[in-house]
């Protein structure tokens, strides 16, 4: 799992980004040096956006330089500085904190170097210090698997469990909040259960184990939502040890698409995720490319796509494509 | 001439009585034991699975503690072996996964103790530096990644039963019953007392204080490499990121409600299993309550006060004047 904020609202954005993206990448990408400041190997979603980054770079003829910050503040500045001393065409910056970053940004602007956050969002008040943003939306995620779900068991009556991630981490919230929001108005799907799992498999299993004995040896639950896959994993191991069958008897739906919920899928253990793309790097390029080429400046937030995954869309294919890439 | 029991143990059945009662009340199906898959299936068996990690922690603190040491690291040495234990089991068989996930929590143990007891370093100081080590071992061990596996042995370990009894009880049991016979089936364990007491004095006594805390963090981290096997073999997975977070916490406070002073000198093994037992129970009537996740430490906290404060001579003191002023 990965904390992320995400930008205010501007849906149009999402229409803007895949627009730009299907300009042609010209010549000028082949000379591009761009420096990206990478927060550090906080989970493996972390370290599959660098393999995505690289290999987006390479895609394009972008040299790509990337800078390990540890999950330092001072490391990421560091960095910054010595990309603009380098004279870099472009910086990515993946801020691990949001406040913070006026002076050195401001140097980064001096020298007529833009910056793109990639994943998370800085304070508002740093606004006009970079050229885009390009994040998730979590609160979009959540939506996107509650919608799943109410489309899935239409009007028959759905008791939900959820588990939630770490109490107070700002994804966690947005994920909530977006599942309500798809389940809103169809009065069939309630969520009767609400735990923290705090986005690991040991606590996912311990909770789902006790959600199961609180509700008839889950015989009433119907659907199992996860804000993030490891959770879920972790509750559907709960679900088999009970003796239920997870992905028939129980549906499931989570969120971030990390391999192992595709091999679950693909045993018909789990039924649908959510996808939180590691690509964050291959619409900032673009940005980046538009930007330097034709002085097109791209939108504030580029929001990217929160895709549906389900069985049906041959998980073990998906796994496969996603099992080198450092998950 | 006949010692007088140091702990009878009381206030911390009547704390764990109470605790399982208040469980029954907000979820009646609590005292529910039925056998699924040959495995005894229910909330009180998860109370007993889910502590066995911390009881086995408990198990070696206990006896550091008593020796007025504190050992910091057990929960990184349980990240560590877990992830041992989940990168060999699949390319090789149990046993050899077991002597190499053992062997490596032998030599933290060795670590801990030559630090301690051979260059004279205060423990807390000592173990940090293998607490915040370790971890970062642990991640190299996996490359940052959840390692997962299939091998059914070691699963078993983890999800396994002996006549319906889960394999972490068992085994934590079996632990148990060792440690006893070491400990109290010998003058071991009056020893230990005398050197938490006075080490100096004890040394002067004949007894080898040096080679005895040696041997007593090897215990505990032996202790914690075992837990560490049981939590990977839990979930078919090595988490270094979260694998035994904190539980060296826990643990401590498991010896310390089992009436174990962080001073040193008399020690309850098995109220210190007690006191693992007080904490799960607490943990899993929590999640049985379908209270909002808010209030999980907060709840957390004022239980642990009460059963400290229970034992407390001081209020028991006061108690015992109040009444007498009473009369």
């Amino acid at each position: 799992m990965t904390a992320r904020t995400p930008v205010s609202s501007c849906l149009t954005a999402l229409g803007l980004s895949l627009a730009m993206m299907a300009l042609p990448v010209a010549a000028v990408a082949a000379d591009l040096t761009v420096g990206f400041s990478q927060i550090g190997s906080e989970s493996g979603w972390r370290a599959a956006e660098t393999t995505v980054s690289k290999a987006e770079a390479e895609k394009r003829g972008i040299t790509l330089k990337i800078a390990d910050a540890q999950q330092k503040q001072e490391n990421q500045i560091k960095a910054i500085r010595a990309f603009v001393a380098q004279g870099v065409d472009a910086i990515f910056l993946a801020p691990v904190v949001s406040t913070g970053w006026e002076t050195v940004l401001a140097e980064a602007k001096e020298a007529e170097i833009p910056v793109v956050l990639l994943d998370r969002d800085i304070d508002p008040s740093g606004k006009d210090l970079y050229l885009t943003a390009v994040t998730s939306d979590s609160v979009h995620e959540g939506r996107v698997a509650g919608e799943w779900l109410v489309k899935t068991v239409g009007d028959k009556t759905c008791n939900v469990v959820e588990l939630q991630g770490t109490v107070g981490a700002s994804v966690a919230t947005n994920r909530k909040k977006g599942f309500e929001e798809g389940i809103a108005g169809h009065a069939n799907v309630t969520i009767v259960r609400s735990q923290t799992g705090e986005f690991t498999r040991a606590k996912g299993k311990e909770v789902m184990e006790s959600f199961i004995k609180a509700e008839g040896g889950g015989k009433s639950i119907c659907a199992v939502y996860a804000h993030n896959d490891d959770m879920m994993v972790g509750a559907i191991q709960a679900m088999k040890e009970a003796g239920l069958k997870p992905g028939s008897e129980i549906l499931t739906v989570s969120i971030d698409a990390v391999p192992d919920i595709f091999k679950a899928m693909a045993a018909g253990e789990a039924n649908a995720t959510v996808e939180l793309t590691p690509n964050m790097a291959g619409p900032a390029f673009d940005a980046v490319v538009a930007f330097k080429e034709n002085g097109t400046v791209p939108p504030k937030w580029i929001q990217t796509e929160s895709k549906l995954y389900t069985s049906a869309d041959d998980p073990m294919k998906v796994y496969e494509s996603k099992k080198d890439l450092g998950y | 001439m006949t010692l007088r029991q140091p702990h009878s143990g009381v206030p911390q059945i009547i704390a764990l009585l109470v605790i399982l009662a208040v469980n029954w009340i907000v979820s009646p199906q609590f005292f529910d034991i039925r056998l699924q898959d040959g495995r005894l299936f229910g909330s009180l068996i998860d109370v007993l699975n889910r502590g066995a990690p911390v009881a086995l922690l408990s198990i070696g603190m206990v006896l550091v503690i008593a020796l007025r040491g504190i050992d910091l690291s057990v929960g990184a040495v349980m990240a560590i072996c877990g992830a041992i234990a989940a990168s060999l089991a699949d390319s090789h068989s149990l046993p050899v996964t077991l002597a190499a996930a053992l062997g490596v929590g032998l030599l933290c143990g060795l670590w801990n103790g030559i630090l301690v007891a051979g260059l004279g370093i205060q423990p807390i100081v000592a173990t940090l530096i293998l607490m915040v080590a370790g971890r970062g071992i642990a991640q190299l061990i996996t490359e940052g990644r959840i390692v997962t596996f299939t091998d059914p042995a070691l699963a078993w370990i983890g999800g396994g039963s002996i006549v319906g009894v889960p394999a972490p009880v068992a085994i934590t049991a079996v632990m148990l019953l060792v440690t006893l016979l070491l400990v109290r089936g010998t003058a071991l364990g009056l020893m230990i007392e005398a050197t938490g007491g006075n080490e100096r004095a004890s040394t002067l006594a004949g007894i080898g204080t040096r080679a005895m805390t040696i041997a007593v963090y090897v215990w505990c981290s032996l202790c914690a490499a075992m837990a560490g096997v049981i939590a990977a073999a839990d979930i078919l997975g090595a988490d270094a990121n979260n694998a035994g977070l904190w539980l060296e916490l826990d643990a401590i406070l498991a010896v310390v409600i089992g009436g174990t002073s962080l001073f040193g000198g008399r020690f309850s093994i098995s109220l210190a299993v007690l006191g693992a037992l007080i904490i799960q129970a607490m943990n899993t009537g929590i999640l049985l309550s379908g209270y909002p996740p808010q209030f999980n430490l907060v709840v957390k906290a004022v239980v642990v006060m009460a059963v400290l404060l229970v034992q407390s001579p001081k209020l028991a003191g006061l108690s015992a004047a109040l009444r007498r002023r009473a009369r």
